[in-house]
């Protein structure tokens, strides 16, 4: 029997007949990636929240009396796993993937709607494992986010007991549930677009979310199987990770393990992590500029190439966290060397952006802001990167605020003025309304002038020697007084930045109600989500027909046409005629 | 506008921060100057296309704004020239910092054949040294053999390791302009060994030994920090190196005890101390049960090992100096009647030799309040309140409550622990940065309720 593809067989949906159907057990994934976007985001304010525990700690030691050492290095620990896994991956993927792939690809759904759903709940019921460790005797896991053993499950960390089982629970739980939701992007993507939606056609949100979920297929397993071995040796007294020791004075019954075979464990799904987060970051801000701008993309297929190739560059990289881990020094010519080679395609992304730039038509919208802002951040985040890459240079730094303030600015930051500005893109598609502009505005400029008041000291203090992760600095020989007063000023300018995200949130649920009515392409965009015959889309996104498409996602300003703009599905015509084939 | 005006603004702000601000490497006291030189060419490199980058955009905002309706974009998917261009001028940029980086890196990795070695030896949250005494050569080592009469878990059989010299204070001596190479050992978790004047820094393993070499170019006295997440203690762990012309290390090292000079160190007399503790028990009682009326805690049923260290720095004025610590300050002669370390050994012994009643409650607080709050304190006083000789955390349950509520006053308010030489008095302080009065009544009640 002759192949026929997976989008030409028409897929049958199980349209809802409840409201539970539609909006709780839902298939659709334009709903489950709305709940992923609530479970992200109300896990993200908690993250947030406990930033602000520490800031008020390290800004004003034994003013403000908040939280004792113990819960300090909590805070440290689920403030840096939850932003970056439960929070940036899940809004990222479960959120901007579920809901772009299928529309920006011309699909009805997600290739497995069921497993998809199933992938939401077993993200919500890591995010509850994860938060309930607040809860047990010992408090959650103050290991750092890294989880480094023996600290992680010996006695002298906090939660080295439930906290520390209960935050390795969660994560398998996470990754159980990526692999499904992951499974699902990658199939949809490669399996289920539309007619004439060809790889090289493909926006860039689709391509940097599913070469994302690749790493993340690829790389979760080596944190699932270091969880594992890790949960043995804290429950099972096995010793995988544990040499002999002498735990405050107690002779362990541990002897032979690696320490150092975690941390290759944790970095080898550690780093292609930051690219999890990076690559969508990086396709969803190119589409962002792109309409923005009104002007194609600048070197489209480099573009898709560099995201492969700081995709696959991603795997051979990770022990650049490792520089003073105590492995072998040698590896330090290769990590630097690869760490390094990885700065050329990532620097071709910037300098596209910018020349997407010139030329262009800049509208200024709110979301081009974000994206604007992005830019400026993500090359401050990139060039200090380049620091710390490189062994010689990344040995003063290490373990100081300048790593905290490097990654901040890189995955932290960068990434979140991303989120930002494809909630304030994508909102009127699905939900039919446009977010308040000034609020959106004063969101903007707070967040990107804020944050780069907290982080931009942070790198200075660094080159200090200041060491991250301290509950309080104390008497030292080793620090002016001077740090001090900066680190309050970074605590006033992370409370004034935490307080805007409050403003955000208020503008989301008071758009829904009063925001301005939205047409369904309000931004002139070519892609394909923006062509749908509803607004919202309904069930099943395209009606009796699925598009056609007849060109890649960035004709933009082509001359002689009427419009600045040609959707990715309108048939070929004297309107088109001057396009460059794609 | 406003976004590109911005931009420039910081972009200017951030070359301005960079020189202006106070924040840059501590003074370099190392032979590592090559690492400050990376850093400079780094900052160079990625100076250059920070500004560069960020103006263009700047540029482009306000030149190809959007500023009236019929404005189109230019048409340019591709510019194949301008992409390989852009490529091979960031792969020399990339060259250029990755080159001196490496060869920087080639001389870290081999370390010089007559570098001195000491071993930095790391637990939580204490540091401690050995160097390899005469022979040049360090005794072989065991965390299972580790104990409180043996803290470095040293082999009592291995001939080479009786010379091996013990340093059991958290401070350093190395000779000026001496390569010298760190051999790192961990008892218990990651630890790191970083001094920012220095530059380099190694993470201690434990299970195997570490290292990182380097030559002190500058006589002073710095600080080691622990730059790798070891638990609630971690910002604590503090030491010191110092170092010096080659003729005072010489006088420093002949001070040092070694192996085998403290494995024969003599053991308390518990009879002998029975006559020197006449002058102590006219105020902690003939039991050593404590009057609370003269301010005199309860010291029967305390560790030896903590008796003797307090008694050791009430007589050399690292404990009790303070003109505000007035109960601290009436020790001092007391201490003074015990006339060397035997005395205090003796005196300490027969302590431990009392009857052990618990004291008296007299404190009261919200005891579910404490056991929150006694979760930081238990990782070092134990679960049960009951001490833990290796994080030199004496025992306070059982002990006299409102003499344990002064302390914690004390340490709050750097009545004691703020002297330099009380190295493990000094780790309190931040401990009870965040506790009120209030709350440490409450801890004191959870520990009166075990």
């Amino acid at each position: 029997m002759a192949h026929v593809a997976l989008a030409d067989k028409g897929q049958d949906l199980a349209h809802p007949k409840t409201w539970i159907g539609a909006y709780v057990w839902s298939q659709d994934h334009k709903v489950i990636g709305i709940q992923y976007i609530i479970v992200a985001t109300a896990v993200g304010l908690v993250a947030l929240a406990l930033s602000a525990m520490m800031r008020l700690q390290l800004g004003f030691p034994g003013i403000f009396d908040l939280i004792q050492p113990n819960e300090y290095y909590s805070a440290v620990t689920m403030h840096g796993m939850i932003m970056v896994v439960f929070m940036l991956t899940a809004f990222f993927l479960g959120g901007f993937g579920n809901l772009l792939i299928p529309l920006m690809c011309g699909a009805r759904d997600m290739a497995f709607p069921y497993m998809n759903m199933l992938s939401f709940w077993v993200y919500l019921a890591s995010v509850l494992v994860l938060c309930s460790s607040f809860f047990v005797p010992g408090g959650a896991t103050g290991a750092g986010w890294t989880l480094y053993p023996p600290q992680a499950i010996t006695e002298g960390s906090a939660g080295s007991g439930m906290g520390i089982i209960l935050m390795l629970v969660s994560l398998a739980l996470f990754i159980v549930a990526f692999t499904m939701g992951g499974l699902n992007y990658v199939t949809t993507a490669f399996q289920a677009r539309t007619r004439g939606m060809t790889l090289m056609r493909m926006p860039l949100s689709v391509w940097g979310i599913i070469m994302a979920t690749i790493l993340g297929l690829l790389a979760f397993p080596a944190l699932l199987v270091a969880a594992i071995m890790m949960l043995l040796d804290a429950t099972l007294g096995t010793s995988f990770f544990m040499p002999a020791i002498s735990d405050l004075g107690e002779v362990s019954s541990t002897s032979g393990g690696t320490p150092i075979l975690f941390q290759h464990l944790f970095w080898f799904f550690g780093h292609p992590e930051v690219y999890i987060v990076a690559l969508p970051m990086f396709g969803i801000a190119s589409d962002l500029i792109s309409t923005h701008a009104r002007k194609n993309i600048f070197g489209y297929r480099m573009m898709v190439w560099a995201l492969i190739a700081i995709g696959g560059l991603s795997f051979i990289v990770w022990a650049h966290h490792m520089y003073v881990s105590g492995m072998n020094p040698y590896f330090g010519f290769f990590f630097a060397t690869t760490t390094l080679i990885i700065a050329v395609p990532t620097a071709i992304k910037v300098y596209n952006w910018v020349l997407t730039l010139w030329h262009g038509n800049i509208h200024l919208n709110v979301p081009m802001l974000f994206a604007i802002g992005f830019i400026f951040t993500f090359i401050h985040g990139g060039i200090t990167g380049l620091f710390l890459g490189n062994v010689a240079v990344d040995v003063p730094l290490s373990d100081t605020y300048f790593v905290i303030g490097h990654f901040h600015m890189v995955m932290g930051v960068s990434p979140f003025l991303i989120v930002f500005g494809g909630m304030y893109h994508w909102y009127p598609k699905f939900t039919g309304r446009m977010l308040n502009d000034t609020m959106g505005k004063i969101h903007f400029w707070v967040t990107f002038l804020g944050t780069y008041a907290i982080y931009l000291p942070m790198h200075y203090i660094g080159i200090l020697g200041v060491p991250r992760r301290y509950f309080a600095y104390g008497t030292t020989l080793s620090f002016p007084d001077s740090v001090q007063v900066i680190n309050a000023s970074i605590t006033i300018a992370a409370l004034i930045v935490g307080t805007a995200q409050l403003l955000f949130i208020f503008n989301i649920i008071w758009s829904l109600f009063n925001g301005k009515k939205a047409d369904s392409n309000p931004w002139r965009a070519t892609t394909l989500e923006w062509q749908t015959p509803d607004t919202p889309p309904k069930h099943g996104n395209w009606g009796p027909e699925l598009p056609v498409v007849y060109r890649w996602a960035y004709s933009y300003s082509v001359p002689g046409a009427d419009e600045d703009f040609i959707p990715q599905n309108e048939v070929p015509s004297e309107n088109s005629k001057h396009e460059v084939e794609t | 506008m406003a976004i590109a005006i911005v931009i420039i603004l910081l972009v200017i702000g951030s070359v301005i921060f960079h020189f202006m601000s106070p924040w840059y490497f501590t003074e370099l006291a190392s032979n590592w100057g090559d690492m400050d030189n990376t850093v400079t060419i780094t900052f160079i490199v990625c100076g250059l296309v920070f500004v560069l980058a960020n103006l263009f955009m700047a540029y482009c905002i306000i030149k190809f704004r959007n500023k009236d309706k019929d404005q189109r974009a230019a048409y340019e998917p591709e510019n194949k020239k301008l992409e390989i261009w852009l490529t091979i001028i960031t792969s020399v940029g990339v060259v250029a910092m990755l080159a001196p980086g490496l060869v920087v890196w080639a001389k870290f990795v081999s370390p010089p054949e007559d570098a001195n070695i000491v071993e930095a030896v790391g637990q939580q949250w204490q540091w401690s040294f050995r160097l390899p005494g005469k022979d040049g050569r360090l005794g072989t080592v065991d965390s299972r053999k580790i104990s409180i009469d043996n803290p470095f878990g040293m082999n009592a059989d291995d001939p080479y390791g009786q010379d091996d010299v013990l340093i059991t204070t958290n401070e350093l001596h190395i000779p000026l302009n001496q390569p010298v190479k760190f051999n790192l050992r961990s008892k218990d978790v990651l630890h790191n060994f970083t001094v920012p004047q220095f530059r380099v820094k190694m993470d201690l393993v434990p299970g195997m030994i570490t290292w990182q070499w380097l030559t002190p170019t500058r006589i002073g006295t710095y600080e080691i920090l622990c730059e790798e997440l070891c638990g609630i203690g971690h910002h604590t762990m503090r030491g010191k190196v110092v170092v010096e012309e080659e003729e005072q290390y010489q006088a420093w090292l002949a001070e040092q005890k070694t192996y085998a000079q403290h494995a024969a160190a003599p053991q308390g007399d518990a009879h002998a101390g029975k006559a020197l503790y006449q002058v102590c028990a006219s105020c902690h009682g003939l039991e050593g049960e404590g009057n609370p009326a003269l301010n005199s805690p309860k010291i029967s049923g305390q560790e030896s090992w903590y008796v003797k260290r307090q008694l050791e720095y009430f007589k050399h004025g690292i404990r009790g100096t303070n003109p505000e610590d007035t109960y601290g300050a009436q020790m001092a002669p007391m201490a003074a009647t015990l006339i060397d370390e035997s005395a205090i050994n003796n005196v300490s012994a027969y302590i431990a030799s009392l009857p052990d009643k618990p004291a008296a409650q007299t404190i009261k607080g919200d005891i579910d309040n404490g056991k929150d709050l006694y979760e930081t304190c238990s990782k070092c006083h134990g679960r049960q309140a009951e001490g833990k000789w290796s994080v030199n955390a004496p025992r306070i349950a059982g002990m006299s409550d409102w003499y344990l509520l002064t302390q914690l006053k004390n340490f709050k308010h750097g009545l004691r622990g703020a002297h330099p030489g009380d190295v493990t008095g000094r780790q309190m302080e931040s401990m009870v940065l965040s506790l009120n009065e209030e709350k440490m009544q409450d801890i004191i009640a959870y520990i009166n309720s075990l």
